[in-house]
């Protein structure tokens, strides 16, 4: 089981745990507000997109080449984005933050 | 079996130069085929503007049928926010278990229906009626409602000789200020009466607003659904092994329906006014003319989707534009995509096997371009 922790644009904090799937459905089952995952995960709406600490974004690994292009034009962009959808939760260390970009 | 295939008119000018013309009305329009290219210009809102003359950003242009601003489609920022803030709950309902069941009991009905018949023909007697009735879900309002939009034939603007038909528009411009009336004399919980009752910084939205949503609402989501169900039956009864691998496998529906959506690209294209001299792709663009984001081509943009002209229902990357992009995405996508994955589920779980009679395709005429987007007629049997 591996600990998530997403933090809102209003600074609220809610933390959920799973060990399958990735962190876009494990925040639509919790209800975490600013994701929204409405494609389901195929890479084409961008609104699950969430920023990871540098630390944390080392772990995991860079967005690959289609995510990337999407990820270039969406608003609130950091170095360290990335869309939830993609971030398989197997990926993760034990305990994580993320922080949802909008 | 008769093949199914939406071919793809765009590849040779999307890989040659990446536009192409239309003379629509003497108002010509660049139309921007590479996805990169699509995703960016919907992007620039400030310099490609959704806010121009009511009509203009449709291709072809409705500015001479419609003085009505369709909202939020036809507004910029930051006032389309506003709008957008104010539609966007009413518009995820169908994410709501009522609101799926209630869907779901929809189909099943037409697809009962259609099984008892020797033959039906989809566009009229299935996709329409699936269009309509599932609408008033959107709306709120009783069923019994879809009969006069069923009345009213498959396109709202298009008769079969004028792509912009003033009169036929017409009726349903009247029918939705007769609803606002009704809402206003007797509110209820419909989509006419919520807007009516809803504020933007404090002011209640005017009749010509809320009748500006409610055309979107109609116009937006009914050829393209009509096309996205349709195409959805054809492309079943040639590919007899998706429903029982669907029926295997239930995780594939969503895959399957973001599938169908790039492939089918029920929406071509949807235009926007330059607000001043720039370029797109090599290409200048004057201030005031129009481009359009040809979302069909750049769902076949091979820089971006392997076997692009394939439909692979399994999928897993698939950044498709067929809702659109950006800001203006299409409000009833959470409805549309809800219509198309259960209607696959539907005839997934009664094991429905299809095939197609005849069927006589609807093709749109873009200039240099001829693209099929689906069916006028299509004959199909179920068993």
């Amino acid at each position: 089981m591996k600990k998530v922790t997403y933090i809102t644009q209003k600074e609220e904090a809610k933390t959920a745990s799973a060990s399958s799937g990735n962190l876009m459905e494990l925040a639509i089952a919790n209800n975490i507000e600013g994701i929204e995952g409405d494609c389901g995960g195929v890479c084409s709406c961008a609104t699950c997109h969430i920023h990871l600490t540098p630390e944390d974004f080392e772990t995991v690994g860079g967005p690959g080449e289609i995510e990337e292009e999407m990820l270039e034009l969406e608003d609130n962009v950091s170095p360290y984005s990335r869309l939830a959808c993609q971030v398989p939760i197997s990926s993760l260390p034990e305990q994580i933050t993320v922080k949802v970009a909008n | 079996m008769e093949k199914f295939e939406l071919p793809d008119p765009f590849e040779g000018a999307r890989e040659q130069c990446g536009y192409g013309k239309v003379e629509d009305q003497d108002d010509p329009v660049t139309m921007l085929l590479r996805l990169r290219d699509v995703r960016k210009t919907a992007k620039n809102t400030q310099t490609f503007q959704s806010g121009a003359q009511p009509g203009r950003i449709v291709v072809p242009s409705e500015v001479n049928i419609r003085s009505t601003r369709q909202i939020p489609f036809e507004v910029d920022p930051p006032m389309h926010r506003l709008y957008r803030d104010l539609l966007e709950d009413w518009f995820r309902r169908p994410e709501k278990d009522t609101y799926k069941a209630q869907l779901s009991d929809i189909i099943s009905k037409l697809v009962q229906e259609a099984k008892s018949k020797a033959q039906v023909e989809i566009v009229n007697d299935i996709a329409l009626k699936l269009q309509s009735r599932a609408l008033t879900l959107l709306l709120n309002v009783p069923l019994e409602e879809a009969e006069t939009w069923i009345s009213w034939g498959t396109h709202v603007f298009r008769s079969e000789d004028n792509p912009v038909d003033g009169d036929k528009a017409k009726i349903l411009y009247d029918y939705i200020d007769r609803q606002i009336e009704k809402a206003l004399s007797n509110p209820g919980d419909d989509l006419y009466s919520i807007l009516l009752n809803s504020e933007i910084e404090g002011k209640k939205l005017n009749k010509e607003e809320v009748k500006g949503v409610m055309i979107l609402t109609f116009a937006g989501g009914r050829d393209t659904v009509i096309n996205a169900v349709t195409n959805t039956l054809a492309y079943l009864s040639s590919n007899p092994k998706a429903l029982p691998a669907i029926k295997e496998d239930p995780t594939m529906l969503n895959t399957a329906v973001e599938e169908l959506v790039r492939y089918f690209s029920p929406l071509t294209h949807m235009g926007r006014v330059a607000t001043e001299d720039t370029e797109v792709c090599e290409h200048a663009i004057k201030a005031d003319s129009r481009v359009s984001l040809c979302w069909a081509s750049a769902n076949r943009d091979p820089k971006t989707f392997e076997n692009p002209n394939t439909i692979d229902l399994e999928r897993k990357l698939n950044p498709h534009v067929g809702f659109g992009f950006g800001i203006h995405k299409c409000l009833g996508a959470t409805h549309a995509r809800h219509v198309l994955r259960t209607l696959l589920s539907v005839l997934a779980e009664m094991d429905v096997k299809l095939k197609m009679v005849k069927g006589d395709s609807n093709i749109e005429d873009w200039g240099e371009f001829k693209r099929k987007v689906g069916y006028d007629r299509l004959e199909m049997k179920f068993s």
